[in-house]
């Protein structure tokens, strides 16, 4: 699968702020000429397509550069890494409810945090490490990611519209910085949501190839944070649910099918920033290069969906299951004929046309967390979705979904929280929402 | 890993002493020049020499007043190394201990065998005539911390007593009354109590946690009795007393628990770790809900030891001493939202929200306080 790469390069990644003596894991510099493929993430919501053109693109400067398999993501740049970036195989995604009220704590907790995911993205232990010199602490770092490659981790950070404004309050002198696209969610029909899986007054996303070094960077965040945050709710997903590579296989979401066929690729430059990237005259200065994310815990009805026959299941979505081809196509990437599936089936009514044009890059990961006490799996996607507007993107297709959709029979929304993701972290100087509370 | 550890010091009780005189102690044998002499009277304490050797050393005591005595041994931070009771008028007894560590100790005899007695200074000498300097800000806190220690044990032998005699009384509703306040000295210097490994398990030890074949004794088996089976059998009779047994072998040892700054430090932190993994989850009082009680008593507990300790941590680490004053202020806030008069709201009546709320203020002082025993030990 890396055959496509070019790992001649062999510069480090420009060393995080830190003891810069860690030797143990090196990343590498990939280089600007690598070819490489693009794999939408997430179950086919929203099948977003331009003209099929998201098979192999040649990556132009302002892409997000890919890894090879277990090196170092570039933490710095226009775009925090994590949205535009080749899919990694794990997540623990975690969203915090900020305790403190001081703004200036805040400010200094978001500071440590960048460091620290400089660091760790970068295959860096925390702080002054895993062994502490003095015996009589604990170490500043938590240990379990020592000797692990830095597994394409990155780390990406968001605001919740709770950090604005909560119950009426204006907790940091923020209210007035509320971006606009950053609405609270309306209810949508059938939603069945857990307060305790929903919201989040800030959010980091980790996304690694190694879910050990997923998980070790949300604890370590979180130890940081104690105190000044804590962690609201937490979620962990599994599937690789996108390829790297034009020739790699599309991954299947728990249903059996596969999933992210049409999603938008981190090279179509021109659609990330359409679709994606905020962008400078979009009226809320300081997001300008950053995104909306939507994040959504779906349980699917695994059982019942099981026992479902497979001509209802390949009419439930519009797609075949062996091949992934649009009801009356033959292959998977062929432009599908919308007219020809049932009017409620899901890849029909998530399609752009049927949406008008409302396109999500997706990033979603399936998760099973044991079962429910009833002995049935408690499984499903978690749908993560990252758009310019919320207004324009999430929030019509799933209005559309919502209502029609004959996926709904098999599926329930029981979580849901949207952030701001600030633009990227530009330099050693910089941090995590610097524009915000500049 | 406990904070605190038994004694590491050898007592010999006179009567081993032989086997230690004639076997490895040869080198230092006690022969009349090493021998200290403890001449006791009503008021006054003599000591035949104020500075020995580390190793092997035997005490003379001759009480030549009217009073019951007893003759102590004590480390700089107020840990005896070794002591004897019951020294009647004009009675003579032998002690025998080792002392390893070179450093200030005191002899203390205590006519009447009550009070801190009358003290004389001694110095061990190390074989090598070096002695290890300690901080006397540490040994104060430790000997302050000691006194806090053996407060609460001396606090909680009367009202295990209530306890245990409802019990005995058959009264139900009595001893569900004094089961939470019985138990709050031991829960405020838990390390010290768990330091002494075979008392804990016969006092605190909770269903889950017995091993096979263990009998089960101690609060938690009648906590079951008095608020699960809801009647008294007259083996929970027998348990009463078998506790208020265990917690007065419990008082008399705490002033031998080895404690240091760095223990103490660590301790305080355990104490919030007890809180963060049973009293936060309920598993703690899971018959009585009287968690909070227990909570609250953890809480004092490790704050007694962070305030000790407070001055040296004050100088090598400003920045955390003001982070932990804020942090023990807003727990100890949010916890008496939780208040119902002298005791707590029942736990099983605490909402899971308001449960995450308690959870986030432990780790939020834990977390610094786990930096507490590098600030002082720097």
């Amino acid at each position: 699968m890396t055959d496509a790469i070019d790992t001649k390069a062999e510069d480090r990644p420009e060393e995080p702020a830190g003891d810069g003596t860690d030797e143990k894991r090196t990343g590498r510099k990939p280089s600007r000429r690598t070819l490489l493929g693009w794999g939408g993430a997430g179950l086919a919501f929203g099948a977003a397509a331009a003209g099929g053109t998201a098979a192999a693109l040649r990556l132009d400067d302002d892409a997000a550069p890919a890894a090879a398999e277990g090196e170092a993501v570039p933490f710095y740049g226009p775009h925090q890494a994590g949205i535009a970036t080749p899919v990694q195989d794990r997540l623990h995604f975690a969203a915090f409810d900020v305790r403190t009220d001081d703004r200036e704590q805040l400010i200094k907790l978001l500071k440590e945090w960048t460091a620290a995911a400089a660091r760790m993205t970068a295959g860096h232990e925390v702080g002054e490490g895993a062994i502490s010199e003095n015996d009589e602490l604990p170490p500043d770092d938590t240990g379990e990611a020592l000797g692990l490659k830095p597994s394409r981790l990155t780390l990406t950070f968001g605001v919740g519209p709770t950090l604005f404004e909560k119950d009426g309050k204006d907790r940091f002198g923020l209210k007035g910085r509320r971006p606009k696209a950053l609405i609270d969610l309306p209810t949508f029909p059938g939603d069945n949501l857990d307060a305790a899986r929903s919201g989040g007054d800030l959010c980091v996303q980790a996304c690694a190839d190694d879910p050990q070094v997923a998980v070790h960077a949300i604890r370590n965040l979180a130890r940081i944070g104690m105190g000044r945050v804590a962690i609201r709710w937490s979620q962990l997903g599994f599937g690789k649910t996108s390829s790297t590579t034009p020739d790699a296989m599309t991954p299947r979401n728990m249903m059996g099918f596969k999933d992210g066929t049409r999603n938008i690729a981190g090279t179509e430059t021109d659609r990330l920033d359409k679709f994606v990237w905020v962008g400078e005259k979009d009226g809320d200065g300081w997001m300008a290069g950053g995104s909306y994310l939507v994040a959504r815990r779906i349980r699917m009805h695994i059982e019942t969906w099981d026992r479902t026959s497979l001509k209802e299941q390949e009419d439930v979505f519009g797609r075949d299951k062996a091949e992934g081809a649009p009801l009356g196509k033959r292959k998977e990437r062929e432009e599908p004929n919308l007219r020809v599936m049932k009017p409620d089936a899901h890849v029909r009514l998530a399609h752009p046309d049927s949406n008008a044009g409302a396109t999500i890059l997706r990033r979603g990961y399936s998760f099973t967390d044991g079962t429910d006490g009833l002995g049935r799996l408690d499984a499903g996607l978690f749908f993560i979705a990252y758009q310019r507007d919320v207004r324009d993107g999430f929030v019509p297709i799933q209005t559309r979904l919502s209502r029609s959709d004959a996926l709904n029979e098999y599926i329930q929304h029981v979580g849901s929280a949207v952030f701001a993701v600030p633009p990227g972290v530009r330099d050693k100087d910089d941090w995590w929402g610097r524009a915000l509370f500049g | 890993m406990r904070a605190f550890r038994s004694s590491a010091v050898t007592v010999v009780a006179a009567a081993a002493a032989l086997a230690v005189v004639s076997g490895c102690a040869e080198k230092s044998d006690a022969g009349d020049d090493d021998v200290i002499r403890v001449t006791a009277s009503d008021d006054k304490c003599e000591v035949s020499k104020t500075s020995f050797p580390a190793g092997d050393v035997k005490i003379k005591v001759h009480n030549k007043g009217s009073k019951v005595t007893e003759v102590y041994v004590y480390a700089a931070d107020d840990r005896i190394v070794t002591e004897r009771e019951n020294i009647g008028p004009d009675f003579k007894t032998e002690i025998t201990a080792t002392i390893k560590k070179p450093g200030s100790y005191e002899i203390a005899c205590k006519p009447g065998m009550k009070g801190d007695g009358i003290r004389q200074k001694i110095t061990v000498t190390g074989g090598d005539g070096k002695e290890k300097k300690t901080d006397p800000a540490l040994d104060k806190a430790v000997a302050e911390y000691r006194k806090y220690a053996q407060e609460q044990a001396d606090a909680t032998i009367p009202l295990a007593q209530k306890f245990a005699d409802a019990v005995k009384a058959g009264d139900l509703d009595a001893a569900k009354k004094a089961y939470a306040p019985s138990r709050l000295g031991w829960e405020r210097t838990e390390p010290v109590a768990e330091s002494f490994g075979d008392i804990d398990p016969k006092v605190d030890v909770r269903e889950d946690g017995l091993e096979k074949g263990q009998k089960w004794t101690g609060w938690h088996k009648l906590e079951k009795s008095l608020w699960d089976g809801k009647k008294i059998t007259d083996e929970d009779k027998a348990l009463a007393d078998q506790l208020m047994k265990d917690l007065v072998d419990w008082q008399k040892r705490v002033g031998k628990a080895d404690i240091t700054a760095t223990s103490m430090a660590n301790g305080a932190k355990e104490l919030l770790d007890e809180v963060a993994t049973g009293k936060v989850t309920g598993e703690e009082e899971r018959y009585s809900h009287t968690d909070l009680d227990d909570f609250q008593a953890n809480v004092e507990g490790a704050e007694k030891s962070y305030e000790l300790l407070k001055p040296v941590a004050a100088k090598n680490d400003a920045a955390l001493v003001k982070e932990l004053d804020k942090q023990f202020g807003d727990l100890k806030k949010l916890l008496g939202d939780y208040r119902d008069g002298d005791s707590f709201k029942a736990y099983d009546s605490v909402g899971k929200d308001d449960r995450k709320k308690l959870s986030d203020a432990v780790n939020a002082l834990a977390e610094p306080l786990s930096k507490l025993a590098g600030a002082v030990a720097k």
